[in-house]
This record gives C-alpha cells, structure tokens and sequence, in this order.
C-alpha cells in the first residue's frame, strides 16, 4: 500500500550539492580601463549612448576612469553585461567583463 | 581651415593640401594589419585570460562582427573624402562637406586611426598630451600631429552633435 509518508528507499544517500558560480549566475561587472588616447568627451559620449547616463553621471564615470585607471559602469546577468562589453568595444573602448566578488 | 556646422553638414573649408592629405590618410591609417600592438588594441580582450570560454566565444561570434563594424565605418569616410579627389588644381585649398548621419562612423574611423597610431608609434601619454610639439621632423612626429589633428576633428563632430 502506498503511503506518501513512507520513502521509497531506504537509505537514501544525500550528495553535496554544488554549483558553479555559473550556474548560480553571480553578478557580472562591466568596466571600462584607462586609455590614454580616447578622448575624454568621446567616452563621455559613449557612456551616455550605451547605458542611458545623463551627462553628470557619464562624467563622473570617465573622471573615474581617468584618475583612477577603471569604473564599473554596470553589473548583473552575464548575457547582458557580455552585450554592453560587445558595444563598448565596437565604440573602441578598453572594456571588460569581471565576476562580482 | 574653418570647420562649422553648414545646414546638415559639418563642413572643413579652407583645407590646405597638408591637412587634407592627413583626411585622405584617414582610411589608410586605420588598417591595423602587420602591427601586432595595434592589433591587440583594436581588438581587446573582453575578459581575464582565465575566463577561457568567453574570450574563445568572443574571437569566434564577435571579434568578426567588429571587423565588419569597423571596415563599414571606414568605407564611408572614404567614400565622403572622395570630394577632395576632384578639384581641378592639385595645390589648391579644398572643401569637404560630412553629411551629419555619417558623423558616427567618422569618430569611429577617426579613433580607429588614432589608436592604430598610437600604437604604431608607442605614444605615451605625456607625448599625447604635448599638443604645442614642433616641428614635425620625422615619421613620428608626424603620427603625433595626426593623432592630435584626428583628436581635434573628432571634439568638434561631437560638439555638432551635442548642439
């Protein structure tokens, strides 16, 4: 007789489960390097193109660039920070995509 | 020269025949090939070399998409400085007239071209940054004038097209 409170089997052996940080699908990082021959109002340009910034904020991202050799302009899913590297590169910026710590 | 907004066109006017054989050199100084710095810069990794699949993934779909991005945004630059193939008199100043709708596809060209020269040529950034070096006196040196003149084109198409 079949009763739901009864297993099936007997000893059920418990795996560790584990997952890659992939499959978790852990934030991804898109960030920009320093580039001594990008012109600074270009990058401007592009942050404000590629990610919907207004000025103030695509300034304070190249600023950051500039002094500081790299900005995290964006972090999430991987398919989509991939996508704003792709076009970021097209714009012929140093980009890059980086697992969250 | 004179560079201002004409209608729906940025027009150079007044271009001596040196700084319009720097326009014409546009296309030609963007070709990256043989010049392996230039190369790798143009077409950067997209990640750490440790994150193996994605840069392999990005050599096949999309390193070939930006080759065709780039090489489009080439061709029309070099169809628009077809206008300064026709003048009469060789040593003449000459005008060139950029349709509006192309001026993305000339930052594009115009920083392709800057970063393959600077590449080339090794250019630090001190030496990017001295914009009163003269004179020109050798090939160099005359990649830094480029560099510098093509970073002067590209303020003001996107001055215009701030406005």
């Amino acid at each position: 007789m079949y009763s739901p409170f009864q297993s099936s089997v007997e000893n059920p052996a418990i795996e560790q489960e584990t997952r890659t940080a992939e499959q978790l699908d852990l934030p991804w990082q898109v960030v920009v390097h320093n580039d001594p021959v990008n012109l600074m109002s270009y990058v401007t340009m592009v942050f404000q193109k590629v990610f919907g910034l207004s000025r103030e904020q695509a300034e304070q991202h190249m600023l950051e660039v500039h002094q500081q050799g790299r900005s995290i302009l964006w972090s999430g899913m991987r398919e989509r920070a991939e996508l704003y590297v792709q076009q970021l590169h097209g714009y012929l910026l140093l980009a890059t995509l980086e697992r969250t710590n | 020269m004179e560079i201002r907004r004409q209608g729906d066109c940025i027009e150079i006017s007044e271009l001596d025949p040196f700084l319009a054989e720097l326009l014409r050199q546009v296309p030609e100084s963007t070709d990256s090939c043989g010049v392996e710095a230039a190369q790798q810069r143009l077409f950067s990794s997209p990640a750490a070399a440790s994150e193996q699949e994605i840069c392999a993934e990005w050599k096949v779909y999309v390193e070939p998409e930006l080759r065709r991005l780039f090489q489009t945004a080439t061709q029309t630059v070099a169809s628009d400085l077809q206008q300064l193939n026709g003048s009469s008199k060789p040593f003449a100043n000459c005008t060139l007239r950029i349709p509006a709708g192309n001026a993305d596809a000339w930052l594009n060209a115009l920083n392709q071209a800057r970063l393959v020269i600077a590449a080339k040529y090794n250019f630090d950034e001190s030496e990017l940054c001295d914009h009163y070096r003269s004179p020109i006196g050798s090939r160099r040196d005359l990649g830094l004038f480029q560099v510098n003149f093509y970073g002067f084109l590209q303020e003001f198409i996107l001055h215009e097209l701030k406005m």
